[in-house]
């Protein structure tokens, strides 16, 4: 792989990583990451919606009059985002049932219509998949990331397998709302630290 | 801005809406079947573990019933054994949870002890709400028959202990159970 | 009665930003200063009240009945971008004042998860008409309420000497957190 294919495959991971550097679809990485597997859930209709439409946008890209640029993307996210919740109530009942409203909302999130303006709209369509592959999979890292920080504190648990004993006390705060401001700042805290941010 | 211009842009938005509408429709219907399967399923387990034995399709006999007042539409689960019915089962809420709604299915033996309940969806607090659906709270409800024993929350009066720091959740149960008593006797003897 | 419950459980117990997590990225971007809160607390208001008073609409007459339920997201989400666009433009042209008071935030509101989502729980909740503009116009004054008081502890944050790995983002989110809490002792408020 050349040096730019790999640049734009790795730069969601970490450098421009979507949740913790760029602070972006807020609302899902708060909203359901009460445990790691509905993050990892999150992370991965996203990441499978983002694919889709950085593919999409960018084959077109070259059709579509520019005044009606912005329409006309959200449209297509939306078609692909409604194809996803659909496969989802079908096949994964459950996760869809946890994940609730967030996931026609991931017409609105940010990461997504963003990588289609500053992208996929620019750019060919292989380089396009690599973004939305890097986007993806950092954002469903750090939901992941989230989730299983609030899961372990909160329920005592990882991936529903429980470590504590039936009835012991746990910090239920971090599953509650107020939970996942403050294990986001926490997480901020640590990869600003690691990224060596003052 | 000139015609061919605006006209080029509208056809392109219709093109992509009507498009997206195709396949759309398409998905649907393709997942329309496998969506209420899945539903079904989901349903149908929560009724199997709180009615008895069955050898029937209790999913496939549903029927509605209503409330006295008749405000509320609740849905009735018979569960036969040898074409007999041995247990039923009330899909029910209440509007009085901590979190506002709680749905649950309710289970009865024939003669309208409660059997069992299973919360389906519900806003209560993780932790505390949330510990009406452990054994300890939900055992006493097996037997428990309404006709006999005054159907209440000790706090109020009644037989149920509620759940410690959670009464309100506990009475949010046995609210709904008891709207489907209601609603299962008003169906019995109006019929 | 049934209306106050609904205005008191969407502005405090189910507060759509600090327990529903609807409209996070205004919220934590356009919180520094009180009076630009409160500009888009009413701008929000506007628009949501609105775009679900529309989207109510259009649901109930022609996606409905025409079984195109699935073409919900497809449909509300280019209402509402189309909607915030034509508000744009008849402010500016209608009420020149206005414009340069809210102008600058219309745009940011298409994008606010908040507006598409009270849409799409209106429907799902099965609300009339009524308790639908109730909903959509508490809703969206509990995201008034909600960042004009996060803003106001942002402003004397700014006075304050907080360590250094607190600065910027996690203090925003270490005090979204706490005002999340507070707002927890609203729960069961109704009962």
């Amino acid at each position: 792989m050349d040096k730019t294919s790999l640049e734009n495959l790795t730069r969601g991971l970490i450098r421009e990583n979507p949740t913790f550097v760029m602070l972006l679809g807020m609302c899902p990485t708060l909203g359901v990451t009460t445990s790691a597997a509905n993050g990892l859930g999150m992370g991965l209709a996203t990441l499978f919606v983002l694919m889709l439409s950085n593919m999409a946008i960018s084959l077109v890209k070259n059709l579509i009059p520019d005044m009606v640029r912005i329409p006309s993307f959200i449209v297509i996210i939306a078609a692909f985002v409604t194809v996803v919740d659909m496969l989802m109530a079908a096949y994964l009942p459950g996760l869809h049932a946890a994940l609730g409203i967030f996931i026609p909302l991931i017409v609105v999130n940010c990461i997504i219509l963003g990588r289609a303006e500053a992208f996929a709209s620019k750019h060919n369509v292989w380089q396009s998949l690599l973004d939305a592959v890097g986007m993806g999979v950092g954002f469903s890292c750090a939901l992941t990331l989230l989730g299983s920080v609030r899961e372990i504190l909160g329920s005592g648990s990882l991936f529903g397998h429980s470590f504590v004993g039936e009835g012991a006390d746990t910090m239920l705060l971090f599953i509650m709302p107020p939970g996942a401001f403050l294990a986001l700042a926490g997480l901020i805290i640590t990869v600003n630290r690691l990224r060596g941010v003052k | 801005m000139d015609k061919a211009k605006f006209f080029k842009m509208a056809l392109t938005l219709v093109t992509i809406a009507i498009l997206s509408a195709f396949v759309l429709a398409w998905v649907n219907g393709l997942t329309k079947e496998p969506i209420q399967k899945a539903k079904d399923a989901r349903e149908l387990q929560a009724i199997a573990e709180v009615v008895g034995e069955f050898d029937n399709n209790p999913f496939a006999e549903k029927m509605t019933i209503y409330t006295p007042d008749k405000k509320a539409k609740l849905t009735f689960y018979p569960a036969r054994k040898n074409g007999k019915i041995t247990s039923f089962a009330v899909k029910t809420f209440s509007n009085n949870g901590f979190g506002g709604r709680l749905e649950l299915i309710a289970g009865f033996y024939i003669n309208g002890a409660v059997k069992n309940f299973k919360v389906t969806d519900h806003k209560e607090t993780p932790g505390l709400g949330t510990k009406v659906s452990e054994d300890a709270f939900r055992s006493q409800f097996d037997g428990f028959n309404p006709k006999r024993r005054i159907f209440k929350v000790r706090q109020d009066g009644g037989e149920i202990d509620a759940v410690t720091a959670a009464t309100i959740s506990s009475r949010a149960v046995v609210d709904a159970i008891q709207r489907a008593i209601d609603a299962y006797n008003h169906f019995k003897t109006g019929k | 009665m049934a209306y106050l419950m609904i205005f008191v459980t969407a502005i405090f117990v189910n507060n759509i930003v600090l327990s529903q997590f609807l409209g996070i990225c205004p919220f934590l971007g356009v919180s520094k200063k009180i009076s630009t809160a409160a500009g888009m607390g009413i701008a929000v208001m506007f628009v949501i009240t609105l775009s679900t008073i529309v989207t109510y609409l259009i649901y109930y007459s022609f996606l409905q009945p025409y079984n195109l339920s699935f073409m919900i997201t497809v449909t509300f989400i280019l209402v509402i971008a189309s909607l915030v666009q034509m508000v744009e433009i008849i402010l500016k042209k209608t009420s020149p004042a206005l414009y340069q008071a809210l102008g600058i935030f219309l745009p940011l509101i298409t994008t606010n998860c908040a507006v598409l989502g009270i849409a799409i729980l209106t429907i799902q909740k099965n609300y009339n008409l009524l308790a639908a503009v109730c909903y959509a116009l508490a809703s969206s004054m509990g995201f008034t309420l909600a960042i004009i008081i996060f803003a106001g502890i942002r402003e004397r944050l700014n006075t304050t000497n907080i360590p250094a790995a607190l600065k910027g983002t996690p203090i925003a989110l270490i005090t979204a957190g706490l005002l999340s809490m507070a707002f927890m002792g609203f729960a069961g408020i109704s009962h």
